[in-house]
C-alpha cells in the first residue's frame, strides 16, 4: 500500500525548519492565500512609502480557544492591531504578521486561520507586507500565537491626544460592552443560551475614518478597551489626563444574555474584554451629530453616551449606580479572565 | 434571567430607603453576615444612602477570607508534589505563608481554576495517572456540590480524586461574634444563599439566646435595603425574630436534597477560622467512611501549621470590631496586588470591597 503523505495534515517541526517544508508551507498556504505584489517579492522585508506622520502599533494574540463564536484568532489578530492604529487617528495601511505555531496543529485549522487573516485584512483595507512562521515543540505553545504590527497614515484632520481631553467632554461608546470576553468564557465554560453570545471582534477603522473626516479635532481622544474592559481603560485615562470621569450604570449598553452570563460567572462586565468597542471623548457641541453618524454605521448602530469628563475628583472614575448610589471604579488588578485575546 | 432588573429598581429602592429613614429612631449596628452582601452594599453605593444612625458592620461571611493560611500552604505543597489542584478562582491569589496558589502555578504547579467541583471529577477521570485534589472551601452554600463531587468520584471508582476541605458554618460564627464582649451588634442580615441550602430553623435558638433580630436577606440592592428595613422595624418595635426577606429563594426548611448530600459525606467538627481562631463545631469535615477522599488524610499533610501575618487585622474586621479603613496598612502596605491578608483579595472580602469601590470619598 502506498504510504499516505502526511506532511500536510498537521504542522510539524519541519514546517519551521527554514528548509523545503517551510517553503512548501509558505507557498501552499501563506503566499497562496495572502499574496499581494509586495509579499510576492518574497524578500526579507518590504519597502513602503509614507509621506506624512505614521502611526505604528503592535500586539500579540494568544486567545484560547482559537475558534470562538463570532471569530477566531486570525481575524482577531488583524482587528486588534488595525483598531489600535485607528485609535491613534490614523488610517491603517500595512500589517506585519508573525505566527508561532505549536507542532501538531491541524493543517485545516491553520489554513482557516490564515484565510480569516486575509478576509479581515481585506475588509479593513490593509495589506500584509511581511511575515514569519515559527514552529515550537508540542507543549511549548498552545496551537497558535500571532503577532501583528500595523502601520497607518495619520489622518490630516486628526488631533488625538490624551492632553486634549477636557472638562465637559462626552464619552461615547459604539456598542454593547463585554461581548468578546463573555463569548470566549461561554465557549470555555460550555454555557448555553437561547442564542449564542457572539464576540464583537471587528475592524473599527472605517467608522473612525468617517468620524475624523467630518469632525476632525472635535474628536479629542479615542481608545479601544480590550483586556481589562471599559473600567480599566477609563481609570487609566482619568489618571493620565488628570481629569475626573463620571459614568452612569444605567446607560452602559449591555446585552441581556451577556449580563446573565456575567451574573452566572460572577464577572463584572465593566472589566470584561471587548474587541470591537471603542470610547470616543468628544467635544460636547458635537456629541449629538457624532452619535447620529455612528448609528448609521454597522459598527456603531447602538452607539450611546455613557459618561462625561468633570473637573472634580481628578484621577478617578465615579460610577453612578442604577439605584442612585455612587462608587469608585478602579482598574482591574489581576487576571479576571486569562488568555482572552 | 429573571429577577435581575426588578431587584435593581431605583424607585423601589429609594422608596424602601425613605421607609427606613421614617422608621429609624435609635442608632443601630447591623451586621451583614455574608461578603456578597458587603460587596452589594458598597458596589451600589448603599452605605452612603442609609441614614447616619444605621451603621453596617461587615461580617465574616467570606469563605476565602476565613480559610486558614495552613490550608493554602497544604494546597501549595500538593502542587509541589505533582498533584493537580483544582480551585474556585477566588482562592488563587490569597497569600499563603510562602506563596499563593497562583505563584505556585507560575513555578510549575498544575493548578486548574474551575467553576464547579464536578468539573474536577472530570479532570480526575481524564488524568488517571495523577492525583486530583479539589480545594473545597466555602460555607454551607458550596458544601452540597463539593459533597456531590465526592459521591460521583466514588461511584465511578476514581481513586485519584480527593477534597482538601475547609468548610465553615454560619450559626457557630454568629455565636462566636456575639460571645465577644466587645461586640456592638444589634441585628444580623442572614446570608441568603446559605439559608437557601440550610433553611433558617437553626437561627431560632440564636435569636432566643441572644435576643437579637436576624433577617435572612438576598444580595441585590432592593433585597439589601428591604433586609435592613425589616431589621430596623424589629429593633424599633423591640422584637427579636427570624424573618425572611429572601422568600423567592429561601424556605424555612431549606433544600432537603442538598442537606441529605451534605450529611452523607460531612460531619460537623471544629474548624480554625483565619484571623479568628478555632471555633468549636464550626465546620464540616469528611466522615470516616470517606476518609480515602480526604486529601489531608491521603497525603500526610496534617503537620503543616503556620501563623498569620501580625500586621493584618483581618480577625478584627471579620468579627466586625474594625472596618478596613481602620487598618493602618489599608491601601498602603496592603493592596490587592500585594495583600497582607485574605479580605483584600477575595471578591467577597470587606477590604477588597472598600479598596475597589470606595477607596476615597466619593
Amino acid at each position: 500500500m502506498k504510504k499516505k503523505d502526511t506532511r500536510f495534515n498537521t504542522i510539524n517541526l519541519g514546517h519551521g525548519s527554514g528548509g523545503v517544508m517551510t517553503r512548501d508551507l509558505l507557498d501552499q498556504v501563506i503566499f497562496r492565500i495572502l499574496g499581494n505584489e509586495l509579499l510576492d517579492k518574497k524578500h526579507d522585508g518590504s519597502v513602503v512609502q509614507f509621506d506624512g506622520p505614521m502611526a505604528v502599533s503592535t500586539d500579540s494574540f494568544v486567545v484560547s480557544p482559537i475558534f470562538f463564536k463570532g471569530g477566531n484568532i486570525g481575524e482577531l489578530a488583524v482587528h486588534g492591531t488595525v483598531n489600535d492604529v485607528a485609535m491613534c487617528g490614523a488610517i491603517p495601511r500595512y500589517l506585519s504578521l508573525a505566527f508561532i505555531v505549536e507542532e501538531g496543529l491541524d493543517m485545516e485549522e491553520f489554513v482557516e486561520v490564515v484565510k480569516s487573516v486575509k478576509r479581515a485584512a481585506d475588509k479593513s483595507g490593509v495589506q500584509i507586507i511581511t511575515g514569519d512562521t515559527k514552529v515550537v515543540e508540542r507543549g511549548k505553545g498552545d496551537k497558535i500565537f500571532i503577532n501583528t504590527t500595523g502601520f497607518g497614515e495619520v489622518h490630516p484632520n486628526a488631533n488625538i491626544s490624551i492632553s486634549n481631553i477636557r472638562e465637559g467632554d462626552k464619552i461615547l461608546v459604539n456598542g454593547p460592552i463585554a461581548q468578546h470576553g463573555m463569548a470566549i468564557m461561554s465557549e470555555r465554560e460550555g454555557l448555553e443560551f437561547e442564542s449564542a453570545i457572539v464576540s464583537d471582534s471587528t475592524n473599527l477603522n472605517d467608522l473612525v475614518l468617517k468620524l475624523l473626516d467630518r469632525f476632525g479635532d472635535k474628536i479629542h481622544f479615542l481608545r479601544d478597551p480590550t483586556r481589562g474592559g471599559l473600567a480599566s481603560v477609563l481609570s487609566e485615562i482619568a489618571v493620565d489626563a488628570k481629569v475626573g470621569i463620571e459614568i452612569f450604570e444605567e446607560k452602559l449598553p449591555l446585552e441581556k444574555q451577556v449580563s446573565a452570563a456575567c451574573e452566572m460567572l460572577g464577572l463584572d462586565p465593566l472589566y470584561v474584554a471587548n474587541e470591537g468597542l471603542f470610547a470616543v471623548f468628544v467635544d460636547p457641541d458635537a456629541e449629538k451629530e457624532v452619535l447620529e453618524l455612528m448609528r448609521l454605521e454597522s459598527t456603531g448602530r447602538s452607539a450611546t453616551q455613557v459618561g462625561e469628563v468633570t473637573s472634580t475628583h481628578a484621577g478617578k472614575v465615579i460610577l453612578h449606580s442604577e439605584i442612585g448610589g455612587k462608587r469608585i471604579v478602579t482598574p482591574l488588578i489581576g487576571e479576571q479572565l486569562p488568555r482572552i485575546c | 434571567m429573571k429577577y435581575l432588573k426588578e431587584y435593581r429598581n431605583r424607585e423601589a429602592t429609594e422608596r424602601v430607603l425613605r421607609e427606613i429613614e421614617k422608621t429609624c429612631r435609635g442608632t443601630w449596628n447591623i451586621m451583614e453576615v455574608c461578603g456578597g452582601q458587603t460587596h452589594g452594599l458598597v458596589k451600589n453605593g448603599i452605605l452612603e444612602m442609609l441614614p447616619d444612625k444605621i451603621r453596617m458592620i461587615h461580617g465574616p461571611g467570606c469563605p476565602v477570607c476565613v480559610t486558614p493560611v495552613s490550608l493554602i500552604d497544604k494546597a501549595v505543597e500538593l502542587l509541589g508534589q505533582g498533584a493537580i489542584v483544582c480551585s474556585f478562582g477566588d482562592m488563587i491569589r490569597v497569600p499563603g505563608s510562602e506563596m499563593s496558589l497562583l505563584e505556585a502555578k507560575a513555578r510549575g504547579g498544575d493548578l486548574r481554576v474551575l467553576y464547579s467541583p464536578l468539573e474536577a471529577v472530570k479532570v480526575a477521570r481524564n488524568n488517571p495517572g495523577k492525583e486530583v485534589v479539589f480545594f473545597a472551601v466555602g460555607f454551607e452554600t458550596t458544601a452540597p456540590a463539593n459533597a456531590l463531587s465526592l459521591l460521583h468520584a466514588k461511584k465511578e471508582g476514581l481513586q485519584n480524586y480527593s477534597l482538601l476541605v475547609s468548610h465553615v458554618l454560619v450559626p457557630p460564627a454568629i455565636e462566636a461574634i456575639l460571645d465577644d464582649e466587645f461586640n456592638t451588634i444589634n441585628a444580623f442580615l442572614g446570608a441568603g444563599h446559605v439559608c437557601a441550602i440550610m433553611g433558617y430553623q437553626e437561627y431560632y435558638p440564636l435569636v432566643k439566646k441572644y435576643q437579637i433580630p436576624i433577617v435572612i436577606t438576598g444580595f441585590e440592592p432592593l433585597d439589601l435595603v428591604q433586609g435592613i428595613w425589616m431589621a430596623v422595624r424589629q429593633l424599633e418595635e423591640g422584637r427579636c425574630e427570624v424573618e425572611n426577606q429572601y422568600t423567592r429563594v429561601v424556605r424555612e426548611d431549606g433544600n432537603k436534597k442538598a442537606i441529605e448530600v451534605i450529611r452523607e459525606v460531612f460531619e460537623v467538627g471544629d474548624r480554625e477560622w483565619r484571623g479568628i481562631g478555632m471555633i468549636p463545631g464550626s465546620g464540616y469535615k469528611i466522615k470516616d467512611t470517606y476518609r480515602d477522599f480526604d486529601a489531608e488524610n491521603k497525603f500526610g499533610i496534617d503537620h503543616i501549621q503556620v501563623s498569620e501575618s501580625p500586621e493584618c487585622i483581618a480577625g478584627q474586621i471579620l468579627r466586625g470590631l474594625k472596618k478596613p479603613i481602620d487598618c493602618s496598612q489599608f491601601g498602603k502596605g496592603c493592596t490587592p496586588m500585594n495583600p497582607l491578608g485574605a479580605p483584600m483579595v477575595s471578591s467577597e472580602g470587606a477590604c477588597s470591597a472598600y479598596y475597589n469601590y470606595s477607596r476615597s470619598e466619593v
